[in-house]
């Protein structure tokens, strides 16, 4: 299968991991291991710089793995480029995960604020991957504005839903010319292989992982599945065929002799 | 960023026409029921396996199209501004080294053949044509031909030489709307003995001058090759390689398509190395419409009566009418030097009567210079 690159680097597996929700740190860190992923992101809000038992980050640094960390929380650009600085500071490195959601009950993307802060912190030398609306019109001015992937959501997060927005996210990742992380919503591994059929280029899964009966086995089923629906969109999938109407021979002209002037 | 010369040296000829003469039926039925057809969708529909699909491909082509244009039509008239040309195209009538009498057109001859345009039809898209002599026919005087045509019509085209990317802006700001370039073929090594001579010897300015568009913020952009040089299934493939390039790149920008095919003829003149067929015409056309539901899809007066009416009903959405291919043709002069002899010479009036006899509108305008910032 190919392999994914993004801004450069690598990535042997498509399925990325959330951090939040997990009922431990060290759950957590088993589900990573179990998921075979190589990027994981981690709010930034969650880190304790005096290293407190709370503190995730020594379950998440481990070899072969991008730290992705993001903005949760922010509620505009302004907060968002300054929250990117710590957070470049604090987990040492310039890749960022842009979540700009001011609506604390949905958790919906602001496009607007996105937009802006893309463009700021792309200048800046981030490699930022917004989280957004799956709105393929904000996918192609965020590409222009330096994005490193885009992250159109396939429900609201948290929902399990599933791919609520299919029709938009194929035109998105019909017309995008970098990396399409479907993220958000996807709540079984049935939805992870349904959204790389249609070539999306990675998922970003959390909660369906988190809360799970059995986190480590889930994150498993979601490493088979994001693999599977890859392998057969490489292998481009057979569509489903309808009786074509015979009738109506709009070709015959094509058969007759024309007219002599 | 990368531009679309660096892209294509991913595709080799040979493995490009292998895999279109590889595809089967079964390739060609998948590629019937896809919702979002792929470049190997392209290639089975233009592979010599769909000719036994001509059918069906019919009738996905003429839903599609009328899903996205309904019954309508737009019209457009060709102005040559002039023959003269440096280039030695070997299969052009105004190769350079062609002993005609070589005319461009002074601002009075303009708007004598723009009145006359007038009196044969309601014409309100116009494409500006010339040869390639950027001494004497260059982006001045491609600017003055948009400025003295630009209160006659409401969208102005050209098919010129290719230009630089400040170019483009410039003539844009002028009101320019549109370019159509056509690569003529995709071969790079062909290409050459084609076009020995001029600037239109250098593949690489000629397949670039996409990318300028596009960078430049042309509204609509026009491709194509010219059939009867190399085989125009792996051709057109490559072609289609550079709309999809092209389409994600400058997503702004709406595209054009068309597909000038030299017949074989009596004289001493180039011969077509290949000759396509009405059928194999039809099934290219069929195979881009669905490839692409919205491209605009034109057949110009090269083709016949016969083809161009029935085509009309099925996927075109763009013809021209009482063409004249000869700098001052409809005015100025009586026929110099075509650049191509015109198949339908039938009039406006008796095209517009055609395509209102089969339940179609003819669209004059679909745009307005006040949508372009500037000009």
């Amino acid at each position: 299968m190919k392999q994914l690159v993004i801004a450069g680097q690598t990535f042997s597996s498509r399925l990325f991991l959330g951090t939040g929700k997990f009922s431990s740190n060290s759950l957590m860190e088993e589900a990573i291991t179990a998921s075979g992923t190589g990027m994981v992101t981690v709010a930034m809000k969650r880190l304790d710089p005096t290293g407190g038992e709370d503190d995730m980050l020594h379950h998440i640094r481990k070899p072969g793995i991008q730290l992705l960390p993001n903005t949760s929380g922010v509620r505009n650009a302004r907060e968002a480029v300054f929250a990117a600085q710590l957070a470049r500071e604090a987990f040492e490195t310039n890749w960022l995960k842009l979540e700009i959601h001011p609506d604390p009950r949905y958790l919906l993307p602001d496009p607007i604020q996105t937009l802006k802060a893309t463009e700021e912190l792309a200048k800046l030398g981030f490699v930022v991957l917004p989280y957004i609306q799956a709105d393929p019109v904000l996918c192609k001015l965020l590409e222009e504005a330096g994005a490193a992937t885009v992250m159109p959501l396939g429900a609201p997060i948290g929902t399990n839903k599933g791919l609520k927005t299919r029709d938009l996210l194929e035109i998105i990742i019909e017309q995008s010319t970098i990396p399409v992380v479907v993220d958000a919503g996807i709540g079984a591994p049935s939805h992870a292989a349904e959204a790389m059929e249609m070539g999306a280029d990675a998922v970003l899964v959390n909660t369906a992982i988190a809360v799970a009966g059995d986190p480590v086995a889930m994150a498993k089923a979601f490493s088979l599945a994001t693999e599977a629906g890859r392998m057969a969109f490489e292998a481009r999938l057979a569509t489903q065929l309808q009786i074509a109407e015979a009738s109506s021979p709009l070709t015959s002209f094509l058969e007759a002799n024309p007219p002599t002037p | 960023m990368n531009d679309f010369i660096n892209y294509i040296d991913n595709y080799k000829w040979e493995d490009i026409r292998e895999a279109v003469y590889s595809k089967t039926n079964a390739d060609v039925e998948q590629a019937l029921h896809t919702t979002r057809p792929g470049i190997h969708d392209f290639m089975a529909l233009v592979s010599p396996a769909a000719q036994g699909y001509l059918e069906p491909m019919a009738q996905l082509s003429r839903r599609y199209t009328q899903q996205r244009f309904g019954k309508t039509v737009q019209f457009y008239v060709p102005l040559y501004l002039t023959n003269s040309c440096i280039n030695h195209c070997i299969y052009c009538g105004f190769n350079h080294a062609n002993d005609i009498n070589r005319i461009i057109l002074t601002d009075h001859q303009i708007r004598q053949e723009i009145e006359a345009i007038h009196r044969i039809g309601s014409f309100k898209h116009i494409l500006l044509v010339t040869g390639e002599n950027p001494r004497d026919a260059g982006v001045d005087y491609i600017e003055n031909a948009i400025r003295l045509v630009k209160n006659d019509f409401s969208s102005i085209s050209i098919e010129v030489q290719p230009l630089k990317q400040q170019e483009y802006t410039r003539l844009i700001d002028a009101g320019l709307n549109a370019v159509y370039c056509y690569q003529e073929t995709y071969h790079k090594e062909r290409y050459k003995i084609y076009h020995p001579k001029g600037m239109k010897s250098k593949f690489d300015w000629r397949l670039d001058t996409f990318d300028r568009m596009g960078k430049a913020g042309i509204h609509k952009m026009g491709l194509g090759v010219l059939i009867g040089l190399e085989d125009w299934r792996t051709d057109t493939t490559f072609m289609a390689l550079h709309l999809r390039y092209l389409q994600k790149r400058y997503w702004q920008t709406r595209y054009s398509v068309s597909f000038p095919r030299m017949r074989p003829h009596e004289g001493e003149h180039f011969q077509p190395n290949v000759i396509m067929h009405d059928k194999e015409l039809a099934q290219l056309i069929f195979a881009f419409r669905i490839f692409d539901h919205d491209l605009e899809i034109a057949l110009s007066t090269r083709e016949s009566q016969y083809f161009r009416d029935h085509m009309t009903t099925l996927v075109v959405t763009s013809l021209s009418a009482g063409s004249k291919t000869d700098p001052g043709g409809y005015a100025v002069y009586k026929a110099e030097l075509e650049q191509f002899i015109v198949n339908d010479d039938r009039s406006p009036a008796e095209v517009l009567q055609a395509v209102t006899n089969q339940g179609y509108e003819v669209v004059w305008k679909d745009w307005d210079m006040s949508l372009q910032y500037n000009s």
